[in-house]
């Protein structure tokens, strides 16, 4: 028994540790390995941080480092809070069959894949767009608006694709919030405004933290929508990875940039996980 | 701030009309994308030029309809066939990490647990670029050792399966992990005082019961797939999946052709949503 007991130990565990060696440690180990090597002659290399001494230096890969990470924040913030009220309200204010309906619709978008809903805000946004031609019809312009690329509309495209990941973690912690918790509140006299910041939002930060690290996340390492939307100078730093490379086969380059990004996302989730004190188990398990 | 308590009219009506224009603009771009496949014109935008099918049936340029495009219909085939890969090795791999995380304790554990759960914070271009990093060094060093070519380590179909298996491991385990804890484990000891061998009272207990989980889980796995866009992008050869293909196309310019590949998309999840609902109510 004990040693048919252990076989099966060691069955199960043999997938879980192939996949993740093979496919997470050890592809990682040498994408760093690869990021710390120099060529210095053909087929010639040596160990050296001269890629990160690139990136340091040249003001073209800081800037778009520190504007990807910057705007990032940004989509994170906006995201929560457009979607914190629409939350509050499904979770608590609606019942029953209308809550499932609502909570439904706010899924449906998401079956489809990130490329159609991008498509759908280019069809909306461009200069020949709907949007466009509706403020034209209505006489609030004279002309054609361009309202696609720039950081504006990758900001809308990259809010839009996020909902998703923010709206279910809420809504999920506000549904276990009693609602006598909140009647206590008004009982001991506190205002609408004094409950919704002692008592809602303590009561939601783990879905908070866990909305917030993948809304981030995703934003981060999107590369479709700030190329889709974006214009001439709102370079994403996914972008950068890409050419170098597939366009400039770069390899030593676009593996530092690929390092810099992973650190910048994980150092990110340690400090919102730290300053709120919860752990990637019981935010993301 | 709830039902029980009044709260004054015009927040009310401030609140609903708010959580209603979240939701016009929750599916105004998928509007847009659906009712401009349906129009005759060489451009999805306005003026609205007439209703046509063309862009589903039409025979010849320049309408050329989705069914009678060669480089899409084989597009939508790859995908379908790399999600179908994907989900299966997913979901077989999340249902055996279900079954050792819930039922063994051993040292480690919580290490890999958490090593289990990193793919949801990697993001998927860099996951992407380490799994083409290792796959083209170990096909280097094996062409250099023995001459021979691993042509599935190259960038191709197989790389893009095992790119995405990569991180829907996590999801499909969580969600397998999830039903299973909720098993009553007397059951499958039931089993065993009446004779079954371990192997064949979770075959005939636990299996069944984890069944709609396994099943849900392979229908996200294959969505995931057949909608990942930034892993796929770094590993993918000449045989292209329907995003890639679709992305293509859109950095040449947009036709309605792009509007009614992407409702024929919206059809089909729309379909499997509902199969999956179907069956989690079944059971």
């Amino acid at each position: 028994m004990a040693a048919s007991a252990r076989l099966g130990f060691i069955l199960l565990l043999m997938p879980l540790l192939l996949w993740l060696t093979l496919l997470l440690v050890i592809p990682h180990i040498d994408m760093l390995m690869l990021s710390l090597r120099e060529r210095i002659g053909i087929g010639e290399y040596q160990t050296s941080l001269a890629n990160y001494a690139t990136i340091v230096t040249e003001p073209l890969y800081m800037r778009t480092f520190l504007r990807t990470a910057v705007m990032s924040v940004m989509v994170t913030v906006i995201t929560l809070l457009i979607a914190f009220p629409v939350s509050y309200y499904i979770a608590k204010m609606v019942r029953g069959r209308a809550r499932s309906a609502l909570f439904l619709l706010c899924l449906i978008p998401f079956w489809v894949s990130e490329l159609v809903r991008t498509f759908g805000w280019m069809i909306l946004l461009r200069e020949t767009g709907v949007i466009s031609k509706l403020l034209q019809w209505s006489g609030l312009v004279s002309g054609p608006v361009e309202m696609l690329y720039n950081d504006a509309a990758i900001m809308v495209g990259l809010v839009y694709t996020s909902m998703l990941f923010m709206v279910v973690p809420l809504v999920t912690t506000l549904d276990s919030l009693d609602d006598a918790v909140v009647e206590a509140g008004y009982d001991l006299g506190g205002s609408g405004w004094s409950i919704l910041r002692e008592i809602v939002i303590p009561h939601a930060v783990p879905g908070i933290v866990s909305g917030c690290i993948v809304v981030f996340m995703l934003s981060l390492g999107n590369y479709l929508t700030p190329t889709m939307l974006g214009g001439k100078d709102s370079l994403w730093f996914t972008e950068m990875i890409y050419s170098q490379f597939i366009v400039r086969f770069n390899w030593e380059l676009g593996a530092a940039f690929g390092f810099m990004l992973l650190f910048l996302s994980s150092f990110l989730v340690w400090v919102m996980l730290r300053l709120t004190g919860q752990t990637l188990e019981r935010s993301m398990g | 701030m709830i039902p029980t308590i009044p709260t004054s009219r015009a927040l009310n009506i401030i609140w609903t009309s708010y959580v209603a224009l979240f939701f016009v603009y929750l599916t105004l771009p998928l509007a847009v994308v659906a009712i401009f496949a349906f129009n005759d014109s060489q451009f999805p935008s306005l003026p609205w030029q007439g209703f046509t099918l063309d862009w589903f049936f039409g025979r010849s340029a320049p309408k050329i309809g989705v069914f009678h495009e060669r480089k899409i219909m084989s597009a939508i085939g790859i995908s379908a066939l790399v999600g179908a890969f994907a989900a299966l090795l997913s979901v077989t791999v999340g249902t055996t990490n279900a079954f050792l995380f819930n039922r063994y304790k051993f040292r480690g554990r919580g290490a890999l647990y958490v090593l289990m759960l990193l793919p949801l914070v990697v993001p998927g271009i860099v996951l992407g670029i380490s799994v083409l990093v290792f796959s083209s060094n170990v096909a280097n060093t094996v062409w250099d050792a023995a001459r021979i070519n691993w042509e599935f380590l190259r960038p191709g179909l197989p790389l893009v399966v095992l790119g995405q298996f990569s991180f829907i491991t996590t999801i499909t385990t969580l969600v397998i992990s999830a039903r299973l804890q909720k098993f009553d484990i007397s059951l499958e000891e039931a089993a065993l005082n009446l004779g079954a061998t371990r192997l064949t009272a979770v075959r005939t207990v636990t299996v069944p019961f984890l069944m709609p989980a396994i099943i849900g889980a392979g229908v996200v796995a294959f969505l995931m797939s057949f909608e990942n866009f930034n892993t796929t992008l770094m590993l993918v050869g000449s045989d292209a999946p329907l995003t890639i293909a679709m992305f293509d196309r859109l950095k040449e310019g947009s036709t309605p052709l792009l509007n009614a590949v992407s409702l024929l998309i919206m059809l089909g999840s729309f379909l499997l949503a509902l199969v999956l609902i179907a069956f989690q109510k079944r059971s």
